[in-house]
C-alpha cells in the first residue's frame, strides 16, 4: 500500500544564513531513508503518465520501485539507460512542468518528488563503471547492430559539449559508435560548466558525469572552435562522416537601451562565466576578477536571472531583480524562485528598465525603470506587458546584469553558409535532428533557442537514434 | 600539449613566445587572435597571432607585461606548457584591394602590425610604416618591420632614437606633403589610435583600428568585449577586432578597458606575495 502522505518528503537544505555566504550546494539531497519513504508514495500507475512527460523517457515507476526496494544501484542503472546525465537532471530539470506535472498524486496534494529521487539514484556509481554491456539503451531498435558502414567504422563528430552534445555522444557510444566531441571553451559541459552555478550544480558532479561518458569511449577535445579552428571539411578529412551541431544558445541578448555599454552593465553570460567557469568567486586565487559592488540589479525572470541574482548575493551585494511581468509569468523553476526569495533577493515585478544611468566615474550608477501592467495575451499565451505612463523611477546600483535571454551562437553556422537557419539564427532541423545538409544534424538550444537542459538532451538523443537506426 | 618551443624577450616589457597549437595554427590569418591560459587558475587572455605555421602546428604571440596574467605567462620557459590555447578567433584583417597603405603602430602594436605588413607585401601592396615607442630601449622588431615597408618613420617619445614625438607626427608630415593612402591601419594604445583617426578624418582616408577589448570567451558568448561603432553595439571578438576607426567610440572603449584596474592591481599583489613566500620557503 502506497504512503498516502499529501506532501513530498522534505529534502534538507543548507541553512539560509550559510547560503548567503557560500557557493556550496543548497539542496542537500535525500538520505536512503527519506528516499525510500518518498518512493513509497508512488502508485506505480499502469499507464505511466510521468514517463510521457519526460523528454528522454526515463522509466520512472521502475526506478522508483527499485529505490523502494532499497536497490539504489539498480535505480541508477534504469535511469542511465535513457538519461546520460541523471545527477544533473535530478537537480536542474523543471520537473513541475514535466514528469511531476503528470503525476497522479499531484491531483490531490503534491506529486511524487521524482526529481529528488532521480538525484538520489544518480549518487550510485553504475556497476562495471557503466560499461557498454549493461548499459544497452532500451530505445535502440537494433542494439546489436555494429556501427559499421560499408566496412569502415562510423565516426561521429559532436560539436559542443553541453547537454545536447553529451546526450547525443552518450547514446551513440553505448551503441558502439566512435564519437568525438569538440568544445570551444577550455572545460567541457557547456552551460553546465559556464552557466549553472556551483550551489545548484556542483562542478565535480558535472565532471563525474562527463568522466562516465569518456569511460564509454567518448573522446572530448577542448579549445576547438568549429568553424574557426576546424571546418567540417577538415573533420571529413579526419574520417568523420556524421556531424551533430550542439553549439547551444550562447549569444547574449541586450535591450538596446541607453547606457547598456556602460562599464558595470554586463550580460548574465559574462557574469556567470566569470563566476562559474573562471571561478572568479575565488579571486585572487583564480586570476579572473568579477565585481558586483554593494548593489546589483538583475534584469529577467528565467533560471539564468535567478542564478545571476543568487551569485551576486553570495558575492556580497544587495540584489534587486527586475522583471517586466508578474511572478506567475516567470519562466524560472519554482524552486529557484523560492530559494532566491528566501536568500533575500528583492523582486521588482511588472517593472522594465528604460535606461542605465552613470556615476561620476563613468560606471553604471542606476537603472531607470517603468512600471508595467499586463494586457492581452501574446503569441506565447502570456499576457503582454505594457508601460504605465508616468511611472518612472530609479534603482541605484553598482552592477546591472542582463538576463533577458540568449540566441543561438552564430560561430558554427556562419561557417556553414549552406546550412538552413531561421531568421533569428536557430538551425532548422526536423524531429530527428536532420538539417538540410546530408549527414549533418543539429540539436538543443542551437535549434530551439534557449530552452532547458532536458529538452536539449532529448533532442541530442533523437539525433543519435536516427544515426544509429540509419 | 601546448608546449612552448621558443621564447624571446624583445625588450624589458615585451616577450615573444612560439607555442605548439596545431588546431589554432591550421587556419590562422593575419589580424586573428588566440585566447590562452597560462595555467588552470589563469585568465583567458586574448593575444594577436603574430605569426603562424600551419605545417609545423605553431603560433607565435607577442605580449606586454601589463598585469598578473601576462607576468605569469612570462614566467613560463621553453619546454613547459600552457594550459590552453584556442583559436584562431576574430575576423582576419581585410587587406584585399589595398594598393598603398600606411601602417601606424605604437609599442606592442608593432608586433601586431608586423604580420599585416608582411601580408600586404605578399599581396603586392606597398606600405609605409610609422612606428612609435616610449624610448629607444623599448624598440621591437625594427629590422623585421622595416623590411616590409617602403618608407619607415620611427619616433620615440624622448627622441632617444629617430625623431622625438608621436607616430602621428610622422604620418601628418607625409599627408601634408601630399602623400595619399588607400587605407591607414592603426594598431596600438587607444589614445594613439584615436589620434590617428582624428588626423586622417579630414583627409577622408579609410582608417582601420584593431580593438583590444577585455574578453573572456572570445567567441561571442559573453558580450564583455562590447564596443560602440557608428552608434551600434559590436562584439570585438567576433565582429572585429578590426573596425572602421572613424566610427569607433574610443572614450567608451577606454572606460570599459579601465573597469578592472583595481582588481588587476590586487591580482598583481597576490602574485607577488605568492612569489615571495615561494622564494622565502
Ligand atoms: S569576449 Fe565574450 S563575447 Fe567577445
Amino acid at each position: 500500500m502506497a504512503d498516502m502522505a499529501k506532501t513530498k518528503t522534505y529534502m534538507p537544505l543548507l541553512p539560509i544564513d550559510k547560503r548567503r555566504a557560500t557557493f556550496e550546494e543548497v539542496a542537500l539531497g535525500y538520505t536512503a531513508e527519506q528516499a525510500r519513504k518518498e518512493a513509497g508514495r508512488c502508485l506505480n500507475c499502469k499507464h505511466r503518465p510521468c514517463v510521457s512527460g519526460c523528454p528522454v523517457n526515463v522509466a520512472i515507476p521502475e526506478f522508483i520501485a527499485a529505490i523502494h526496494e532499497g536497490d539504489g544501484e539498480r535505480a541508477g542503472e534504469i535511469i542511465r539507460k535513457t538519461n546520460s546525465l541523471p545527477a544533473v537532471c535530478g537537480r536542474v530539470c523543471p520537473q513541475e512542468n514535466q514528469c511531476e506535472k503528470l503525476c497522479v498524486r499531484g491531483r490531490q496534494g503534491e506529486p511524487v518528488a521524482i526529481g529528488r529521487l532521480e538525484r538520489y539514484a544518480a549518487e550510485f556509481e553504475p556497476r562495471n563503471g557503466g560499461g557498454r554491456q549493461n548499459a544497452e539503451p532500451i530505445n535502440v531498435n537494433h542494439p546489436a547492430k555494429t556501427a559499421v558502414l560499408s566496412g569502415t567504422p562510423v565516426k561521429v563528430a559532436v560539436i559542443g559539449s553541453g547537454p545536447a552534445g553529451l546526450s547525443a555522444a552518450g547514446t551513440l557510444a553505448k551503441a558502439g559508435f566512435t564519437v568525438s566531441i569538440f568544445e570551444a571553451l577550455h572545460n567541457p559541459g557547456g552551460v553546465l560548466a559556464y552557466g549553472i552555478p556551483e550551489f545548484r550544480l556542483p562542478k565535480n558532479l558535472v565532471k563525474k558525469e562527463i568522466d562516465a561518458l569518456t569511460s564509454l569511449g567518448v573522446s572530448i577535445e577542448t579549445n576547438v572552435v568549429i568553424g574557426k579552428s576546424l571546418t567540417l571539411d577538415d573533420l571529413r578529412g579526419e574520417g568523420f562522416s556524421r556531424f551533430v551541431i550542439c553549439s547551444g544558445a550562447g549569444l547574449p541578448q541586450f535591450m538596446n537601451i541607453k547606457g547598456e555599454t556602460l562599464p558595470g552593465v554586463l550580460s548574465a553570460n559574462e557574469f556567470l562565466t566569470r563566476v562559474n567557469l573562471m571561478k572568479a568567486y575565488r579571486f585572487p586565487e583564480f586570476d579572473t576578477p568579477v565585481r558586483v559592488g554593494r548593489k546589483a540589479v538583475v534584469v529577467g525572470g528565467g533560471n539564468v536571472a535567478m542564478d545571476a541574482a543568487r551569485c551576486a548575493l553570495r558575492l556580497g551585494a544587495e540584489v534587486t531583480l527586475v522583471y517586466r511581468r508578474g511572478r506567475e509569468e516567470m519562466p524560472a523553476r519554482a524552486e529557484e524562485i523560492e530559494h532566491a526569495i528566501e536568500e533575500g533577493v528583492r523582486f521588482e515585478l511588472l517593472t522594465n528598465p528604460v535606461e542605465y544611468t552613470r556615476k561620476e566615474d563613468g560606471t553604471v550608477g542606476g537603472v531607470s525603470c517603468v512600471r508595467m501592467e499586463l494586457g492581452e495575451p501574446d503569441a506565447s499565451g502570456r499576457r503582454r506587458p505594457r508601460e504605465i505612463a508616468g511611472s518612472e523611477f530609479t534603482i541605484d546600483c553598482d552592477t546591472a546584469i542582463i538576463a533577458i535571454g540568449n540566441a543561438p551562437n552564430p560561430t558554427v553556422t556562419s561557417a556553414l553558409p549552406d546550412l538552413a537557419t531561421q531568421k533569428w539564427g536557430g538551425v532548422i532541423a526536423d524531429d530527428d535532428g536532420r538539417t538540410n545538409l546530408p549527414n549533418v544534424y543539429a540539436a538543443g538550444d542551437a535549434v530551439s533557442g534557449a530552452a532547458t537542459v532536458i529538452l536539449a538532451m532529448g533532442a541530442g538523443m533523437r539525433c543519435a537514434m536516427d544515426i544509429i537506426n540509419m | 600539449m601546448y608546449e612552448i618551443i621558443r621564447k624571446k624577450r624583445l625588450n624589458e616589457t615585451i616577450t615573444l613566445m612560439t607555442v605548439n597549437a596545431p588546431r589554432a595554427a591550421l587556419h590562422a590569418k593575419p589580424g586573428q587572435f588566440v585566447v590562452l591560459r597560462a595555467d588552470i587558475y589563469g585568465e583567458r587572455v586574448p593575444l594577436t597571432i603574430a605569426d603562424s605555421d600551419g605545417a609545423a602546428g605553431t603560433i607565435t604571440v607577442i605580449f606586454q607585461l601589463v598585469g598578473a596574467s601576462t607576468r605569469k605567462l612570462d614566467m613560463l620557459e621553453v619546454g613547459s606548457s600552457l594550459a590552453d590555447v584556442t583559436g584562431p578567433l576574430g575576423r582576419p584583417s581585410e587587406l584585399q584591394g589595398i594598393k598603398r597603405a600606411a601602417i601606424v603602430a605604437g609599442g606592442l602594436g608593432v608586433a601586431i602590425a608586423y604580420p599585416i605588413a608582411k601580408a600586404l607585401r605578399s599581396l603586392g601592396a606597398s606600405a609605409d610604416g610609422f612606428v612609435g615607442f616610449r624610448s629607444e630601449g623599448l624598440i621591437i622588431l625594427q629590422d623585421e618591420f622595416t623590411s616590409f615597408c617602403d618608407y619607415i618613420d620611427i619616433r620615440t617619445d624622448d627622441g632617444s632614437n629617430g625623431s622625438a614625438g608621436f607616430v602621428t607626427d610622422g604620418l601628418r608630415a607625409r599627408l601634408e606633403a601630399g602623400e595619399r593612402y588607400d587605407e591607414v591601419i592603426a594598431i596600438g594604445p587607444l589614445p594613439m589610435m584615436k589620434a590617428v583617426c582624428n588626423l586622417t578624418k579630414p583627409y577622408g582616408i579609410k582608417t582601420t583600428v584593431s580593438m583590444n577589448s577585455i574578453m573572456i570567451d572570445g567567441t561571442g558568448m559573453c558580450g564583455c568585449c562590447r564596443l560602440t561603432v557608428g552608434g551600434q553595439t559590436k562584439f570585438a571578438c567576433v565582429d572585429g577586432p578590426d573596425f572602421d576607426g572613424h566610427l569607433v567610440d574610443f572614450d567608451e572603449a577606454a572606460r570599459r578597458g579601465r573597469f578592472y584596474l583595481a582588481e588587476e592591481r590586487e591580482a598583481e599583489e597576490h602574485r607577488c606575495r605568492l612569489l615571495e613566500s615561494a622564494i622565502n620557503g
